[in-house]
């Protein structure tokens, strides 16, 4: 489903992916794991084709996301750090406004049921102004479902989620993968990835640096791995 | 409706909407075209002759820079929470955000504008019944022709550090054209000669707006993908 390779992407001199290739098969979580600055979100944006790498190609559901785009957007659910919320409309005019640029259902029962499903329908006519970060993130999920993706790509997607909405994005991510789809998620939380990941891989100064199934790796082992395999960034850099 | 028209529609209604909730641009427009209207009336007094002189010039000055505070704000909304990301990652032709974001522009403008000129004809004793069919067309293409470029410019510069001094150094000198042609013409309309009479200026003006809207249109989504 997704298909990478020898992906690399430099900002001026700094190199921040170098030579990144991953699969990620239908019905597959792959957890993106590393330090702040490993690289972990341009890896994301250029997945998400919000960046483009400056070496390397990309596959998603089968389309050159390099060279149509717009036909692999169709096929992305994007939930990044800022959760695309418009501060000053509503819950349900949110999704409205996202719901219609994407050429969606964007009838007032498809709205509720989708806000209905990350238990927001009770603020749905409230103002994301008053919304709390985890209020914000459930409403990005709201939107990425609100299509038909094939492809997920989270951003830190428990960040600031109370155990209920955790739990609810387990399940949503679990019922996801059964349906065929791609998941990468990008997290500092190991235990969260864990439970839905089905692969393990971390970066680290723009590499990757370890890709393991996530069968059978407990918390702890990924943890020793991952202290054991994180050089320390260098002096001068972030 | 087409998928490009509803998401012409969509950007607009948006726009309309965070622009009535939040009111950040119409309440400093507003105050800011009344702040001017005050300071010219005091700097030129009551010589008749040289208040009709610059009108006309006064009165465009005006609107642009109260359209140079409304439209360095019109990206505003998509530097929170990463939704220029999102407008970036819609499949289709960005064109369409643009023109949406275009006529929301246009549209506030447009009520500012009309304030601004009623409070006009009132401060500096103007008879705005005898321009009027004059201006209800000059106004919309010199409006038009400040909104094309201005939010083109306000997507370039919005994702700048220096924007607030980017965008008048970017778009004034590109729409030398436009205010010309908007003067010149106003002048005539407000002295209650013919509208033909300002034929070559008001050619001038569409054709700076078409070449602007264009450009807009076709220029907007490599902006927009920066």
């Amino acid at each position: 489903m997704i298909a990478a390779a020898g992906l690399r992407k430099a900002f001026g001199p700094v190199l921040v992916l170098d030579e990144v290739s991953l699969d990620v098969p239908a019905g597959q979580c792959l957890a993106l794991l590393g330090p702040n600055g490993a690289g972990k979100t341009t890896l994301l944006r250029v997945l998400a084709t919000v960046t483009r790498p400056s070496a390397g190609s990309l596959r998603i559901d089968g389309v050159d996301a390099l060279c149509d785009p717009d036909a692999a957007r169709l096929r992305i659910g994007m939930v990044a750090h800022g959760s695309y919320v418009y501060e000053d409309l509503t819950a349900v005019e949110n999704l409205r406004f996202w719901g219609a640029m994407a050429g969606l259902d964007t009838s007032p029962e498809r709205l509720r049921e989708r806000l209905q499903a990350v238990e927001l329908d009770t603020v749905a006519d409230d103002r994301a102004r008053t919304f709390s970060s985890g209020m914000k993130r459930r409403l990005a999920l709201a939107r990425v479902t609100l299509g038909r993706p094939r492809v997920l790509l989270l951003d830190e997607p428990f960040t600031g989620l109370d155990r209920r909405a955790q739990k609810w994005l387990d399940e949503f991510l679990l019922a996801f993968k059964a349906g065929g789809g791609a998941v990468v998620l990008a997290t500092h939380g190991f235990t969260s990835a864990l439970a839905v990941a089905d692969r393990a891989i971390i970066l680290s100064g723009g590499r990757l640096v370890l890709d393991r199934p996530a069968a059978g790796l407990g918390r702890d082992e990924l943890h020793r791995l991952y202290d054991d395999l994180i050089e320390a960034p260098p002096v001068g850099r972030p | 409706m087409t998928g490009y028209a509803r998401r012409v529609g969509i950007v607009l209604w948006k726009d309309l909407l965070v622009e009535r909730r939040s009111k950040e641009s119409l309440n400093a427009l507003f105050f800011f075209g009344l702040l001017l209207l005050f300071l010219f009336q005091f700097s030129l007094g009551s010589d008749r002759a040289r208040l009709e002189s610059a009108l006309p010039g006064m009165l465009w000055l005006g609107f642009v820079l109260a359209g140079l505070l409304g439209l360095g704000r019109s990206f505003l909304a998509e530097r929170e929470n990463d939704c220029w990301e999102g407008l970036v990652l819609t499949a289709g032709d960005k064109s369409a955000i643009y023109l949406g974001k275009l006529a929301a522009n246009v549209c506030v403008m447009g009520a500012v504008e009309l304030v601004i000129l009623l409070l006009f004809g009132l401060f500096f004793d103007v008879d705005l019944g005898r321009a009027a069919a004059g201006l209800a067309i000059i106004l919309p293409l010199g409006t038009l022709g400040l909104a094309a470029v201005g939010t083109l410019f306000a997507a370039v510069t919005a994702q700048v550090r220096a924007r607030e001094l980017l965008f008048p150094v970017l778009l004034l000198p590109v729409q030398v054209p436009v205010l010309l042609a908007t003067v010149s013409a106003t002048q005539v309309a407000l002295a209650g000669q013919p509208l033909g009479d300002a034929a070559p200026w008001l050619r001038l003006l569409a054709g700076a707006d078409l070449v602007y809207l264009v450009i807009g249109i076709l220029t907007f989504e490599f902006v927009l993908e920066g």
